[in-house]
């Protein structure tokens, strides 16, 4: 096919050559050309092996649809497997390859697969190898992904950039053909704001598949003119609409693969576009379907209308030898256009008849046409046809080197199915439409199933939607066309192919052929959605985009039903494959989610401290003081606390501000105990349960005065609290005098911990008294100095003597110096959150991990809490039978039995007897290693809880195949009686 | 994409909501010691298709909760209004 552009016209631009490389081979193209045309330019053939077979596969198509020519673009960090080299637009240094081909694309061992293809049918891989043993699939399946597949990514970083933008408009035009460009042109005349997107670098659609020196051109020239000049008018190209969604809202990707060569430049390489409209035209004309005949796979057949675009647009004379195939019209254009460019051609049309005219024109054009005729099947890659000459019944051969089919034309109605419209079959088209269009939706040309006529049907549907938008200008007069309408044609073969020898494929991409969905009829996969996930089909990157009607007629004939009641199956977003880093776009790396830091961050970074994620925080995990890696640092740290002085960061803690004549009243309710009674100046432990009483959260709340409450929360449900108290502030007890507000990032917090703590913060803070008489173990207190409020909760998660500062978040850093510089005598340190849920592990403290709202208050030893003379949410739903069964999984302490073995989060427990397998007695929450029991200790759930105390178990890790001994013991590690908190 | 009319924030992207489930339904009056009716408002839902009442709260906004007047089955948004009674404030 050397040689196959023409030395004048098309779409390209001769004077700006591109080069780029295909595998070894250095290349150019021009401007103009997609990747596909430029290889088939340069005499490129075999574009890669197929799926399972591992049959040589070229272009079929010119477009997204495309289902073999799927190269990979890029190298290192920038390599993408299965691009479309049809929409691939091409740029100079581009590098592509193909794929699928072991050892290589052109000379490929597993072709091996196409000989032993009657073993290959549908099903085969599952029903082979899915038993008799279990996990046998897992087995196989690499080895079947390695000979079965497409391309492969790499493990590299990305180093692009993708951004999201968010978009409005009065009405957005989808699809830059006729009827497109009339749509935007009519609403844009109209006085709307109008986006216009279409998925190609050129705009035009099927106007591109039409000579350059036609009046087809002159009319798409005019009206891009006109589009130039609306002021209201913005035109996206190289831009998919992915997926409609409810609300007229549309997802678009807008690609910029070629005009940023270099990542380096910070350049987008594609921006994912939500834009919201007040209208929508679907103008996303037609796809056409191949015909089934035997092999119909090789290269140089092509569909017809990818015939005649590759020669108007890209100058390509893909072979001096044609035979175009049709059921319908639309063929004879490329029939003509190909007869007019040189070279001989032979028309076989199904029907015994073509519409008027098209014969005489075709006689003119010396194109050889024989009706009723249908092929039997394609010879060699590609040397003639076999076919069957309708009156005669005789079957007769055809040399040629290209061989374009028409099976019709279907509706690319995608899109509007998004949003929920099930497509109705048009008997009379042969094809699906789109089914009812909710307000504010029009559509518009070939989408719709009208082929002929765009310009009006566009204008109109363009004005339509300006009206809907609100816009009121004139729309101004469609376009007339000045030329004949090329007679449409939609009407597609319904019959089984009548062919001989080879297979027949209806998906090319994944390799379903005629005989594989027959199979799955045969095996009861009858319904269309249960032969494509029995079959794969339309299951590849393509999304059967020229597969899935084809197949559906398939098996409505199978099942002697009509294709509307067989159906179609889903079109889901996205219309075609999309990045995951245009998904992400900037939320990668450190933007992968919000962080939220806390006042004393900056400090905490110049001083040493590694920083860890804690849901959205971060916080200190350890100090490089106390050791040079995490698993030293935090057992110093826990020393420390423990027989010395501490200060950590607690500003992450939910803290809400409640008050009001019934905030008493409002915290009677929400926490399981009592709080009307809490004096002023004390604080209180509380547990908040879910309605369902799991347990929900719990915290402390200090009274500070008859009306003021301050509430703390775990940090990791700060936000599902707050959020509570407000839905039962105002949808339920609207009649409590009570306001809730979040005052997290008001507050600064600080705990000071350790037998040292009170005399740390008396050289810190000399103003006010901390003697244990007048600040007892949960008493509170607040003042001033220097006119800062400062806040000072006696409490303590580690066990030890320790106290809650609390202060305004910008005098955060200052308090907390303060306290490091005047407590240093006493030999203060910072300590980290490892250490920190170290200290609470051994208290027995529970924490997020076991606040998992699947606990109730007895899982949890907490069942003494709650109040039994008040309601409180969730008091009533706690005694169902589910939640009150001794045998729950409830709270234990794990001691370690094995000196040299570690206690691992996650483990799942068994009694000492069991055989370690399946889901166990419980599993472990939290684990450490206990400076003062000196061996690995744990909390868990287990079944019967405290029942089993004493009793030895084991923790079976499968993950690492390890199981340990453990014994049950009471979760309250260290000084049970609490007598170190009240010194 | 549902677009959500705030009373207090105008139209904005249900991402800066949070749901809460049917409006329709009334709680058991806090106290109350009936656990068939704490039952079946915990745990029993109708799945309706078409007209709904739903609450949401305007978490990145306002922070009020709101009832919704939402189509399941179009995804139709009619009026929000705000949950609390008209004079609570």
């Amino acid at each position: 096919m050397s040689g196959a552009r023409l030395a004048a016209g098309g779409r390209i631009d001769r004077s700006r050559p591109l080069a780029f490389r295909f595998e070894t081979r250095r290349l150019t193209g021009y401007a103009g050309d997609t990747l596909a045309s430029a290889l088939l330019a340069a005499g490129v053939r075999l574009f890669g092996r197929s799926f399972k077979y591992h049959r040589p596969r070229s272009v079929v198509a010119a477009g997204p649809e495309e289902p073999n020519a799927l190269l990979t673009l890029g190298v290192g960090g920038r390599r993408t497997p299965n691009i479309p080299a049809t929409t691939t637009e091409l740029y100079e240094g581009l590098v592509c390859e193909r794929q699928n081909g072991w050892p290589s694309v052109d000379f490929d061992l597993l072709t091996v697969n196409s000989w032993i293809g009657a073993l290959l049918s549908a099903g085969f891989y599952y029903k082979t190898f899915m038993g008799p043993r279990r996990g046998s699939w897992m087995f196989y399946e690499p080895f079947i992904r390695r000979a079965a597949g497409l391309g492969r990514a790499d493990h590299l970083p990305d180093p692009d950039r993708y951004h999201t933008r968010h978009a409005f408009t009065d009405v957005l035009v989808i699809g830059a053909g006729p009827a497109g460009l009339s749509a935007a042109v009519a609403a844009g005349r109209a006085g709307a704001r109008v986006l216009l997107v279409e998925q190609d670098f050129e705009l035009g659609g099927s106007l591109l598949s039409a000579p350059v020196a036609g009046p087809e051109e002159q009319v798409r020239r005019a009206l891009l003119a006109e589009l130039e000049s609306l002021p209201r008018v913005e035109v996206l190209r190289r831009t998919t609409a992915l997926g409609l969604y409810d609300g007229r809202f549309a997802a678009l990707l807008e690609r910029h693969e070629h005009a940023s060569p270099d990542p380096a430049l910070g350049a987008p390489r594609e921006v994912l576009v939500g834009v919201r409209a007040r209208a929508i035209v679907y103008a996303t004309g037609a796809i056409e379907q191949p015909l089934l005949f035997g092999d119909n796979d090789r290269p140089g057949v092509m569909l017809a209308g990818a015939v005649r675009a590759y020669l108007h647009r890209h100058a390509l004379l893909l072979g001096r030898r044609a035979v175009i195939a049709t059921n319908n019209d639309s063929a004879w254009a490329t029939a003509l256009d190909l007869a007019a460019a040189g070279a001989e051609v032979t028309l076989l049309d199904e029907r015994p008849a073509a519409s008027a005219g098209l014969a005489e024109r075709a006689r003119r054009g010396g194109v050889e046409v024989r009706h009723s005729s249908r092929l039997l099947r394609a010879i060699g890659a590609l040397r003639g046809v076999e076919w069957l000459e309708g009156e005669s019944h005789s079957r007769r051969r055809t040399p040629c080197e290209l061989l374009g089919v028409s099976g019709g034309w279907s509706p690319a109605l995608h899109l509007s199915s998004h949003t929920g419209a099930r497509p109705a079959y048009d008997a009379a088209l042969g094809c699906f439409v789109p089914g009812p269009f909710p307000a504010g939706v029009f559509g518009a040309g070939s989408v719709m199933g009208r082929h002929a006529g765009p310009w009006a049907d566009g204008h109109q549907a363009g004005e339509s939607a300006a009206r809907n938008a609100g816009a009121s200008g004139s729309a101004g007069d469609a376009v007339r066309p000045s030329w004949e309408a090329w007679p449409g044609g939609a009407a597609l073969s319904p019959r089984n192919p009548p062919r001989r020898g080879g297979k027949a494929f209806v998906d090319f991409q994944n390799d379903v052929t005629t005989d594989d969905l027959a199979l799955a009829h045969e095996e009861g996969y009858e319904a269309v959605e249960h032969a494509k996930r029995y079959t794969t089909l339309g299951m590849g990157t393509d999304q059967g985009k020229i597969s899935n009607l084809n197949a559906a007629r398939l098996l409505a004939g199978l099942r002697g039903i009509e294709i509307q009641d067989a159906g179609t199956t889903t079109y889901r977003p996205p219309y075609t494959p999309v990045s995951i880093g245009a998904l992400a776009g900037r939320s990668v790396g450190r933007h992968f989610r919000p962080i939220r830091r806390t006042p004393l961050h900056d400090w905490h970074l110049a001083n040493g401290a590694v920083m860890t994620e804690a849901g959205p925080w971060l916080r200190p995990w350890y100090y490089r003081w106390a050791g040079a890696d995490a698993g030293s640092a935090y057992l110093a740290e826990m020393r420390q606390v423990r027989e010395q002085v501490g200060l950590s960061d607690v500003s992450s803690l939910g803290k809400i501000d409640v008050q009001g004549p019934d905030a008493a009243e409002f915290l009677d309710r929400v926490y399981v105990n009592g709080f009307a009674k809490l004096p002023i100046g004390k604080a209180r432990y509380g547990v908040m349960l879910n309605d369902d009483a799991t347990v929900l959260d719990d915290g402390t709340t200090a009274r500070f005065g008859e009306t003021r409450y301050f509430m703390t929360t775990t940090t990791a449900h700060a936000a599902d609290v707050m959020s509570w108290l407000e839905f039962l502030l105002q949808t339920a007890w609207c009649d409590l005098r009570v306001q809730v507000v979040s005052v997290t990032d008001a507050w600064a917090g600080m705990s000071v911990a350790g037998p040292r703590a009170r005399a740390a913060l008396e050289l810190a803070l000399p103003e006010v008294s901390l003697a244990d008489a007048a600040l007892p173990h949960m008493a509170v207190r607040e003042f001033e100095i220097a006119g800062v409020p400062v806040r000072i909760l006696r409490l303590s998660f580690s066990g030890e003597l320790a106290y809650e500062v609390y202060v305004p978040a910008d005098r955060g850093v200052a308090m907390w110096t303060r306290i490091l510089e005047r407590a240093a005598p006493l030999g203060i340190r910072p300590y980290g959150l490892e250490a920190l849920a170290s200290l609470r592990i051994e208290k027995g403290h529970v924490a997020g991990l076991e606040l998992d709202q699947r606990n109730t208050l007895d899982d949890l030893g907490l069942g003494k809490l709650a109040s039994r003379t008040k309601a409180y949410v969730g008091r009533e739903l706690r005694e169902r039978p589910e939640l009150t069964d001794p045998e729950r999984w409830s709270l234990v302490g794990l001691e370690c039995l094995e000196p040299a073995a570690r206690l691992r989060g996650g483990a799942i427990l068994f009694a000492r007897d069991e055989t370690p397998a399946g889901h166990g007695r419980g599993y472990i929450t939290s684990v450490t290693w206990s400076t003062v029991r000196g061996k690995p200790i744990a909390l868990g759930l287990y079944r019967g809880g405290l029942r089993h105390a004493g009793e030895e178990i084991v923790c079976a890790y499968p993950l690492l195949g390890e199981t340990v001994r453990a014994r049950i013991v009471s979760p309250m590690f260290y000084d049970p009686a609490g007598e170190r908190l009240h010194v | 994409m549902l677009r959500i009319p705030c009373p207090h924030c105008g139209e904005r992207d249900y991402t800066e909501f949070r749901y809460g489930g049917d409006a329709g339904r009334t709680r058991p009056a806090h106290g109350s010691q009936s656990v068939r009716a704490w039952h079946d408002h915990v745990f029993l839902f109708a799945n309706p298709k078409g007209a709904h009442r739903e609450y949401w709260q305007h978490v990145h906004g306002c922070r009020q909760w709101l009832v919704l007047e939402r189509d399941t089955a179009t995804g139709s948004v009619g009026r929000a209004s705000l949950a609390r009674p008209p004079g609570v404030p």
